[in-house]
């Protein structure tokens, strides 16, 4: 910790040497130390972001009045200077004068305001339309009409999270699919939950929409450079809150197109896969990973669970009892405890044959079994 | 006095007396206000640097929600419940609260309220993890099972606030001295009775909405659940419009005591004192038509939007009005900087601050950056802190050489003073700008460009908590000074409580006083 203290104050001062030597403008060391708000990528952000300012000097304007008069009577008016109490303690032109003017600021605000929410409102007209479900603590994008859809959670290594290792430039802003979206097209964000409220914001889109389960809600992005732009969830929605960001990569529109094509081709791959045959050992490892990515959350990546919340899966009843219920326990989730989502939806046949054969024979729970893909596929279609 | 205090505990069980209950509000606020710091302590801790060092992010979601908890409705609450117990009988010139009994009774379920709320730490599944705004389905599907043990604590909290609040309004309706017109009371009194009606009219809405929350926890109920066909942004609609006059309760009552002090320090009669009983009363109504900016990014209609954000930029002018009068009462003064006032002040320059980017929130295309992230920290930690908690304390360093009748050490307070000045700035500026840079609010970890900023929030946080101590040792050594005040305490102040004896007599105004 010290050493960190110490890294920071070094860094200051050397920022501060460095600012002094080289010359750098106020606006970048503005921008560098992160104190205002992105103007970002879209004309909406830009025009948000000079919003935010015009209101900002407003306030900076009225607080250097007030606060000047303030500071000019506490020094000039001090008794140990021999000031005398004057008596006069109201006036009724006064009171109209400080009632009116900041009515008329307001006012003055009011109007750009109201024309950029209008236009923030109206979603019509889109060209890509993306479906956004915010899940306990990933989110998933479907693209309308183009039979694409895929989760992207956190991929951080959990050994930064607990300073195990140095963090990466990205540290819990990098996840292992991008949202991709085309350039110089309107793309319409239709986003809800699963679970409980999140919300989805990336500050160089401005856009920030709750995601509520029963209810969707729009906005809309127009993007004019490539790039890479990042969020996070803005809405608290349990243990995880902080650890699901969001990634959006803007591409020209031909990388767009070839990047949809390759997302169909893989689906159809992975369907295929749901046919093979595979060994135990490719179930167990594959099975490690998909326990890591979306079990080990609650869970915990020793099987344990945490105790009164989020039931052990090591010696478990269901990890260590009849396969068909443990089947259905993962496909449907658990019926009275909402906390354990329905991974059926989520995640591919492969991926909960290998979870399953992992969690039965992982932890100590040596069960010797495994299921197949083709045993998922039948399970789910015998429902 | 004919009748003395009784003996013993049974004094303060039974007491019925308005300075015993004062005196107790204001010590369970104490300990809780040092409680709810030890939680924002923790908070800080953990977000000294970036990675999970301290606590895991489930308990750092608790420590989050009973932070808020403890320090809305367990410090700052009762404090300025405890403020009014003391000061409006000795203020409008009565000799008790109009209703002892139901004094009595309000204060002394409070602690069982709160003894319940922070039992559900040690329990199964631990603490209410939702956030001290509890939004459903997170508070109810997905709660803890200790939920029902939360509500039922919200329940008695918000019995004893209304008990509470009926009783003040009784009390100045009925029992100021003769000759005592609305237009001549003091504007704490003022204050205290707008936030009164304020408490009774959505006190029960808080009930109403943890009691939907109870039968859809407990009895099979979906008016939260969208998979039962109920609404989740209903619980925000229900909530806010609790919730947002709720603000005001927490900061009305602090305007009515720096008015009460600034013109002692400023030795100039407070300025405007009609426009600041009706901006109150507009600040009053307004709050109950702008729940919704707490919503904007919720997807409300285009129509909703706009209404909620026009009447929220309203709120500005009359608190305007407040700020205004306040400098130009202080203006061609003849000013001093005793502790009380150096609070006084603190609070006008870092209110009006928190006030300007309340301002700043109330855009709505703007709010939807702002809205969640540490921006918002930032301001309602202006409001509350510099607002709610300086002013109580600076009606502390005022009005104890009254209860106590022992002079505070102003040197100790002055150092209280600044420590505290300085704390809550490092603490709370820097929140400002991680904010805006794109920190969302009730994260246990975050991304390294925001660690400066946050390492300076935590310092200054240790260096606030720590300032706090020196409130409690000046407060006690107080009481055991042998330093006596004297009835008037200050130079020429004004207002009845400085025409009875230091310390206060156990009963006082048995006989009305004359009003001039």
């Amino acid at each position: 910790m010290l050493s960190r203290v110490s890294r920071s104050y070094v860094r200051l001062l050397a920022s501060l040497g460095l600012w002094s030597a080289s010359a750098t403008t106020w606006a970048e060391e503005v921008e560098r130390w992160g104190v205002n708000m992105t103007q970002g990528v879209t004309p909406m952000s830009h025009n948000v972001y000079d919003l935010h300012m015009d209101i900002f000097w407003w306030c900076v304007g009225i607080g250097v009045v007030v606060f000047g008069v303030m500071f000019y009577t506490m020094i000039a008016h001090r008794k140990s200077k021999g000031a005398k109490a004057a008596n006069f303690h109201e006036s009724t032109s006064l009171e109209i004068l400080w009632t009116v003017i900041p009515f008329v600021i307001l006012i003055v605000m009011a109007i750009p305001a109201t024309k950029s929410l209008i236009e923030i409102y109206d979603t019509s007209e889109s060209e890509v339309d993306i479906l956004v479900t915010g899940y306990q603590w990933k989110w998933k994008y479907e693209y309308v009409g183009e039979d694409v859809s895929f989760f992207s959670s956190l991929s951080t290594d959990p050994n930064e999270i607990n300073n195990l290792v140095p963090k990466g430039a990205n540290y819990l802003l990098e996840v292992d699919e991008h949202l991709v979206i085309p350039i110089k097209k309107k793309v319409r964000f239709l986003v809800t939950a699963n679970d409980v409220i999140h919300a989805w914001w990336v500050p160089a889109l401005a856009v920030k929409r709750d995601a509520i389960p029963g209810f969707i809600n729009e906005s809309w992005a127009y993007v004019e450079e490539p790039g890479i732009y990042r969020g996070q969830c803005a809405e608290l929605c349990g243990k995880d809150h902080g650890f699901m960001p969001i990634v959006v990569e803007a591409v020209s529109e031909a990388d767009y197109e070839v990047w949809l094509s390759e997302k169909k081709a893989s689906a159809a791959k992975l369907k295929a896969l749901t046919e093979k045959e595979f060994t135990f050992d490719e179930l167990y490892s594959q099975g490690e990973q998909v326990y890591g990515k979306n079990c080990a959350a609650c869970h915990q990546p020793d099987g344990k669970g945490i105790s009164g919340t989020f039931p052990a899966i090591a010696g478990s009843a269901i990890a260590t009892g009849v396969l068909g219920e443990h089947m259905r326990m993962v496909i449907n989730g658990s019926s009275n405890n909402p906390m354990m989502a329905a991974f059926g939806p989520q995640l591919s046949e492969v991926d909960i044959a290998s979870v399953i054969t992992y969690q039965r024979n992982a932890f100590g729970n040596n069960m010797g079994d495994q299921v197949q893909p083709i045993d998922v596929l039948k399970f789910k279609q015998a429902k | 006095m004919a009748h003395g205090p009784a003996k013993g505990i049974t004094r303060w069980l039974y007491t019925t007396n308005h300075k015993d209950i004062g005196s107790m509000y204001l010590w369970f606020s104490l300990a809780m206000f040092l409680i709810g710091g030890v939680f924002a302590l923790v908070i800080r801790a953990e977000l000294f640097e970036p990675g999970l060092q301290i606590v895991d992010p489930e308990f750092f979601n608790q420590m989050t929600t009973m932070h808020g908890l403890i320090m809305v409705f367990g410090a700052v609450m009762p404090a300025f419940v405890g403020l009014a117990n003391w000061m409006i009988p000795l203020m409008i010139g009565a000799p008790d609260m109009a209703l002892p009994r139901m004094n009595n009774w309000s204060f002394w379920i409070l602690p069982f309220a709160f003894c319940m709320l922070l039992s559900t730490l040690f329990m199964d599944g631990g603490a209410p993890n939702f956030g001290w705004t509890f939004y459903a389905p997170l508070s109810t599907t997905y709660a803890p099972p200790s939920v029902t043990f939360f509500i039922f604590a919200v329940h008695i909290m918000g019995a004893s606030s209304i008990m509470g609040a009926i009783n003040i309004v009784v009390t100045i309706l009925n029992m100021r001295a003769p000759g005592m017109t609305m237009m001549k009371m003091p504007l704490f009194v003022w204050t205290w009775l707008i936030t009164a009606y304020l408490l009774i009219a959505v006190m029960p809405v808080l009930a109403g909405v943890v009691t939907m929350m109870l039968m859809d926890i407990n009895f099979g109920t979906s008016f939260f659940d969208a998979a039962g066909g109920g609404d989740p942004v209903l619980f925000q609609h229900v909530f806010w419009f609790f919730g947002h006059p709720e603000v005001y309760i927490m900061i009305l009552p602090a305007f009515g005591i720096v008015s009460a002090i600034i013109p002692t320090f400023a030795r100039k009669p407070l300025f405007g004192y009609a426009s600041m009983v009706y901006a109150t009363s507009s600040i009053a109504f307004l709050s109950f038509i702008v729940w919704a900016h707490h919503m904007f990014t919720v997807g409300m209609p285009v129509a909703g939007e706009l209404f909620f954000m026009y009447a929220t930029m309203l709120i500005a002018v009359p608190t305007g009005v407040k700020v205004f009068n306040w400098v130009s009462t202080m203006f061609r003064g003849s000013l001093t900087f005793e502790t009380p006032m150096l609070f006084s002040i603190a609070f006008v320059i870092l209110f009006t601050i928190g006030g300007l980017s309340g301002l700043m929130l109330s855009i709505a295309p703007a709010d939807f950056q702002y809205h969640d992230t540490y921006f918002v920290v930032a301001h309602f930690h202006y409001v509350l802190v510099p607002g709610a908690i300086f002013s109580i304390m600076a009606g502390v360093y005022y009005w104890l050489p009254k209860w106590c009748g022992n002079m505070y050490n102003e040197t100790m307070g002055k150092v209280h003073f600044w420590l505290a000045f300085i704390g809550l700035n490092l603490t709370f500026f820097p929140m400002h700008f991680v904010g805006l840079a794109g920190m969302p609010r009730r994260i246990p970890d975050y991304s390294l460009q925001f660690a400066d900023f946050n390492m300076i929030a935590s310092c200054g946080a240790f260096l606030f908590g720590a300032a706090q101590l020196l409130f409690v040792y000046n407060v006690v050594a107080t009481i055991r000074s042998k330093h006596k005040a004297t009835t008037e305490v200050w130079e020429n102040p004004e207002g009845l409580e400085w025409t009875v004896p230091s310390p206060a007599p156990y009963h006082t105004f048995t006989v009305a006083p004359p009003i001039k």
